[in-house]
């Protein structure tokens, strides 16, 4: 029996389609819904989470991640233009606190920043421990978001430069008012990747411990886990996260869609 | 006659390659020199070294007496008396015409706002686009873009300027539109070194032909003298190729 190649590729596909049925029948049927249900999707236990999951913990989170990516973005900008210095020490500088802070888990550095500085230079910073875990989420955003800014920075064509040096322009105006604002439209897509990363690394400082006020999204899950015995608080910030992440994904993708046909 | 640029034994090396092997030229206040070569003669690094977007490697450079390749010249004034024209307009596709014209204007001759919308106004006059003052560079034409990069450079109030291959990116029904702006500029007065494959503009405006190969002024002369009469092999051959096309 032979098959033309139509033939061949269609009963390929069939059976793709069947295999995936069949898993998706034995996984309804095998389950225990009772159970699933009442763990993860309670929805009395997600209603004792309103309103606090949204106007404490949803709202700790965001502004922990814009805080970070503000204060990131500052530190990012010095060391992007350290990395792209004529001056060599500078430039190991940046170098060397870009790699180490990337090279680190980010929850090591928010632990130093956290205990490890505080403890031992008896040092305090305005927040408290959230406020020391924030600077420490900034002191990681910085490093990532040097290497973005660099980039940027060395993806406007060489002839802006030269054209705004002609026309007498010193180096260091030539970058911020001819370089930088391009760079910065080149950026806007992966900048808001990168907040994206934030949003969900606020949910390290739940080893900082932090008060029933400064709790963002995960502690307060675990916090309320701890007394329902279900899961369902996971659901709920899952849900959250999403809510808050999806759409800053889907943007990035419609602004690059933007930037690809533009220009 | 005063010369506005003097170019003395001008070397300049990238690497181990010599580009520009003992450069002399000077330029009078007023003159139109046409600089034609073929591709990798150094004649776009001869212009890029005039306003030491390229440092040179050893010889001097003179503008208007002032030794540009002295550490210590205040290159940025100095750069505000050349304007220079790109082959590929180089303009900031963030500000609009008139932020074009006008950024240097306000951050560097530190004009008000007003004087230098002023200036640009009359600028974009001259150069025959004063109705896109609001359009963002991308949507204009080559020509259109060509011709505000000049406006732009104008607005300086240069004494001088340097056009590298001005109308090379261009769509050929495009170029007349750009060599007329030239012309004009040439007709005014300006002083004005031209890098060029548009043997015609050479032959109708230059006072003077430079023919550069591999990095040496071969031959230099009257238009009528390099273009039609030229003496060496190698800008006979050069000529006869740049014709066949």
């Amino acid at each position: 029996m032979s098959m033309t190649r139509r033939q061949r590729s269609k009963l390929g596909r069939g059976i793709l389609y069947l295999v995936a049925v069949a898993i998706v029948a034995v996984a309804v049927f095998a389950a225990d819904w009772e159970r699933i249900g009442r763990n993860f999707f309670n929805l009395e236990t997600a209603r004792d989470m309103l309103p606090q999951v949204l106007t404490v913990a949803a709202k700790n989170t965001v502004i922990y991640a814009v805080l970070s990516f503000g204060i990131g973005l500052v530190i990012a900008l010095i060391l992007a233009l350290m990395r792209l210095s004529p001056v060599r020490p500078y430039r190991a500088f940046a170098i060397a606190y870009i790699e180490f802070f990337r090279g680190l888990p980010a929850l090591v550095t928010l632990i130093l920043f956290g205990f490890g500085i505080p403890i031992a230079f008896d040092f305090r910073t305005p927040g408290g421990r959230v406020g020391a875990a924030v600077l420490g989420l900034s002191v990681v955003a910085g490093a990532y978001l040097a290497e973005t800014i660099r980039a940027g920075i060395e993806a406007v064509p060489r002839g802006q430069r030269e054209a705004a040096r002609s026309l007498g322009m010193s180096e260091t105006r030539t970058m911020f008012t001819i370089v930088l604002p391009q760079a910065f439209r080149i950026m806007i897509p992966p900048l808001t990747n990168e907040m994206v990363l934030l949003i969900k690394d606020t949910s390290l400082f739940f080893v900082i411990g932090s008060t029933p006020a400064t709790r963002e999204l995960v502690k307060f899950a675990r916090d309320f886990m701890q007394g329902q015995r279900n899961a369902t608080p996971l659901t709920v910030i899952a849900i959250v996260y999403l809510l808050i992440t999806l759409p800053l994904t889907y943007l990035v993708r419609r602004l690059e869609k933007r930037t690809g046909r533009g220009r | 006659m005063t010369s506005v640029i003097q170019i003395v034994d001008l070397h300049k090396s990238f690497g181990q390659l010599e580009v520009l092997k003992g450069i002399d030229l000077e330029v009078r206040k007023g003159e139109v020199v046409c600089v034609i070569g073929p591709s990798g003669s150094g004649k776009s690094t001869l212009l890029r070294c005039v306003n030491r977007l390229e440092a040179p490697t050893s010889g001097k450079i003179l503008i208007e007496g002032e030794d540009i390749t002295d550490p210590d010249a205040d290159i940025d004034r100095i750069r505000t008396r050349i304007g220079k024209v790109f082959q590929s307009y180089n303009l900031f596709p963030h500000l609009d015409v008139l932020g074009n014209l006008t950024v240097a204007q306000i951050k560097v001759l530190k004009r008000s706002k007003s004087e230098a919308r002023e200036i640009a106004g009359d600028m974009l006059e001259r150069v025959g686009v004063a109705d896109k003052a609001s359009e963002y560079p991308i949507r204009l034409s080559g020509g259109q873009q060509q011709r505000v990069a000049i406006a732009r450079a104008l607005c300086m109030n240069p004494d001088m300027m340097l056009f590298d291959e001005p109308t090379s990116s261009l769509d050929p029904e495009l170029v007349g539109e750009v060599l007329d702006v030239m012309r004009a500029l040439a007709r005014d007065g300006m002083t004005m070194i031209v890098v060029t494959h548009e043997m015609g503009f050479a032959h109708d405006v230059a006072d003077r032909v430079i023919f550069l190969d591999e990095g040496e002024i071969v031959e230099e002369g009257p238009p009528q003298q390099v273009l039609v009469a030229p003496k060496s092999d190698r800008a006979i051959r050069f000529l006869r190729r740049v014709q066949e096309r």
